[in-house]
């Protein structure tokens, strides 16, 4: 019993992790129309940024400075080598982000070395919170309440400010937004590195908790994927559903069955695409 | 159906059709001069620097793409999973020559039913959604079967793949064929390879493949003359994977070896730009494709550690600059 909690938790963590990177791939995948690979690279950018700022400006500096580094280089490569792409074939935009993650890849590797490297959590967050159960350290509750206010603040955003709204109506008819003249241009920009920005935040989150290897943005990205396809395209809500019901359950999994742990997920997915091929959440005829 | 339109565009992409009074000499004359450096391969290979084995990587990858591109280019079905199948069909080989039979050809056939299968049967699941929609759901479905090649330990070996196996000498009643030899087995790569070929060349001058590139230029239009969408892109989507299944298979015999790194997304996603650097809208592209980059990236992985980063490079410059491929380029040259 007390090893399906500490899976579950463990899973719960994962899926956190899933979600988080799922949002940032949706809200790019819906407005730029664009499938993100180089979305892994950017993630493992922020937790090496953090990693290398952390003994100058500390864990927490590092934790706030780090992603929006990140989405910084985002905007940059936006304007540099996607924003060329929007009215071209789906396929282009592809193949050009998944050559970015190869370089970056590639890069992260020769700056900071092929071998994992540990990422020091402050003393204060590394505690177990609970006699009894072990498994349930400060970093790990920390992470998760930092997780869902980042999501939180996401979904307020969109919500509740002028920019946000626009990226909502982006999302339905770009035409028309910028027929009424907004610079979209200018909103896609801003959108794609708001989702890198969250790239960077999962990479500081995972690299405290994983630890670092050049591959970590890689190994993330093909669950996220599946969980934006289980949550729906177009939801952001199902997203996060989708992150996080795959983590979980490939946390029970890993009690049970652990060789199938990370093949649970694909069995997920394909149900959903049968059963319900708009995912969860999705809307009907997105994107096709 | 407006058909002589859409027979223009196959005719200058695919070949001529038969029982035309004018033969596309220029087309002939290409592809004559493309099977005799094929045929001559071993022979002026190693003049060049080069080496029969690289040749025969060369026709595996071009064999693979040249399936891919039927979906890829012609249909217009974006797949980003085909390592997927190629991978299978490389698995299925190998485990038939380690654990069942001796016989080369029958590990073949076997390798190439299990990935033309799994191909066929997911493909009703794919095919339901479009555009990137469809390429995430190719990516995600390949990925399965990498984890679990990765996972299934006992039968696949893991991540460290699947030895033990090799291939064997094939007998055609009192003659054998000795494919230890390298050059031999070039040339037994090269006799699938053109029946490879001869298949796609025969589906794309059929009016199976005429539809297939009018689903490309017009989907919705074809929906309304009441013709399956679906079923035509999963028709393709089968063929693909069967002559992906095909070339994984000969890539398992070519290593005597296999991994799961034979069927991950990155592959798929080399498969992709091999497809894109030759040119995707025409039939010799993959081939052209296939001997760019396994030449650049033979030759980088032995001078610098950075060669991800080169191949990244070729990635986004291609996309940049030179979207429609090398043939795609000289095509367009010529005909202004």
């Amino acid at each position: 019993m007390e090893l399906l909690l500490f899976n579950i938790f463990n899973g719960l963590i994962i899926g956190i992790f899933y979600a988080l990177m799922a949002l940032g791939l949706s809200l790019i995948l819906g407005l730029n129309g664009i499938i993100n690979f180089s979305h892994g690279g950017f993630l493992a950018l922020g937790g090496y940024i953090a990693y290398s700022l952390s003994p100058v400006i500390g864990f927490w500096g590092a934790l706030i400075v780090s992603p929006f580094i990140v989405g910084l280089l985002g905007l940059v490569v936006e304007r540099i080598l996607i924003r060329p792409l929007y009215s071209r074939d789906p396929l282009f935009s592809l193949l050009l982000t998944f050559g970015l993650a190869m370089i970056m890849e590639d890069l992260i590797r020769t700056f900071w070395g092929a071998n994992g490297l540990p990422f020091n959590v402050p003393a204060a967050l590394s505690h177990p919170l609970s006699q009894t159960y072990f498994f349930v350290t400060g970093y790990r509750v920390f992470l998760v309440v930092l997780a869902l206010l980042a999501i939180g603040s996401l979904f307020a955003l969109l919500r509740y400010t002028r920019i946000g709204v626009r990226i909502r109506a982006g999302n339905a008819d770009l035409e028309t937004v910028s027929a009424l003249g907004i610079n979209i241009y200018r909103l896609r920009a801003i959108n794609f590195g708001v989702g890198i920005l969250f790239a960077g935040l999962a990479g500081v989150l995972a690299a405290g908790r994983l630890g670092l290897t050049p591959t970590m943005g890689a190994s993330l990205i093909m669950p996220s994927f599946v969980a934006i396809i289980v949550g729906g395209v177009g939801s952001l809500l199902g997203s996060l559903l989708g992150g996080i019901i795959i983590g979980v359950a490939a946390g029970i999994v890993t009690t049970y069955y652990p060789a199938a742990s990370d093949v649970v997920i694909y069995v997920i997915m394909a149900v959903v695409l049968v059963v319900r091929p708009r995912g969860l959440l999705g809307q009907e005829g997105l994107l096709e | 159906m407006n058909a002589t339109t859409i027979q223009d565009k196959t005719s200058t992409l695919g070949g001529s059709r038969a029982g035309m009074s004018s033969v596309d000499l220029p087309r002939l004359a290409a592809a004559l001069v493309i099977w005799a450096l094929l045929l001559s391969a071993p022979f002026w290979l190693p003049l060049v620097g080069g080496y029969t084995v690289l040749g025969t990587r060369v026709l595996i990858f071009a064999l693979v793409t040249l399936g891919l591109n039927l979906l890829l280019g012609f249909t217009g079905g974006l797949s980003f999973g085909h390592a997927a199948y190629f991978g299978l069909g490389a698995y299925g080989t190998g485990l038939m020559l380690k654990f069942v039979t001796a016989s080369t050809p029958l590990a073949i056939l076997v390798g190439v039913l299990v990935g033309g299968l799994a191909a066929t049967l997911l493909g009703p699941i794919t095919v339901r959604r479009k555009g990137i929609y469809f390429a995430m759901i190719t990516i995600a479905i390949g990925q399965m079967f990498y984890f679990i090649a990765v996972r299934w330990n006992s039968l696949t070996g893991g991540e460290d793949g699947l030895t033990g196996f090799a291939r064997t000498n094939v007998h055609f009643g009192g003659w054998t064929l000795d494919l230890h030899n390298p050059t031999n087995f070039y040339y037994f790569t090269l006799f699938f390879f053109a029946i490879g070929c001869f298949v796609v060349w025969m589906v794309l001058r059929s009016p199976l493949g005429h539809t297939f590139v009018a689903i490309r230029e017009n989907p919705k239009r074809l929906r309304f003359l009441g013709l399956p969408i679906g079923v035509y892109i999963w028709i393709a989507f089968a063929i693909s994977g069967f002559v992906a299944a095909l070339a994984g298979s000969l890539y398992a015999l070519l290593n005597n070896f296999t991994s799961p790194e034979d069927m991950n997304w990155i592959l798929s996603g080399d498969f992709v730009i091999i497809c894109v650097l030759g040119g995707m809208r025409t039939f010799w592209g993959p081939l052209v494709g296939s001997v760019i980059y396994v030449v650049v990236q033979d030759y980088l992985s032995s001078i610098t550690v950075n060669w991800m980063s080169f191949i990244g490079a070729i990635f986004v410059l291609s996309v940049l600059f030179f979207p429609w491929g090398l043939l795609g380029f000289f095509q367009g040259r010529f005909k202004k």
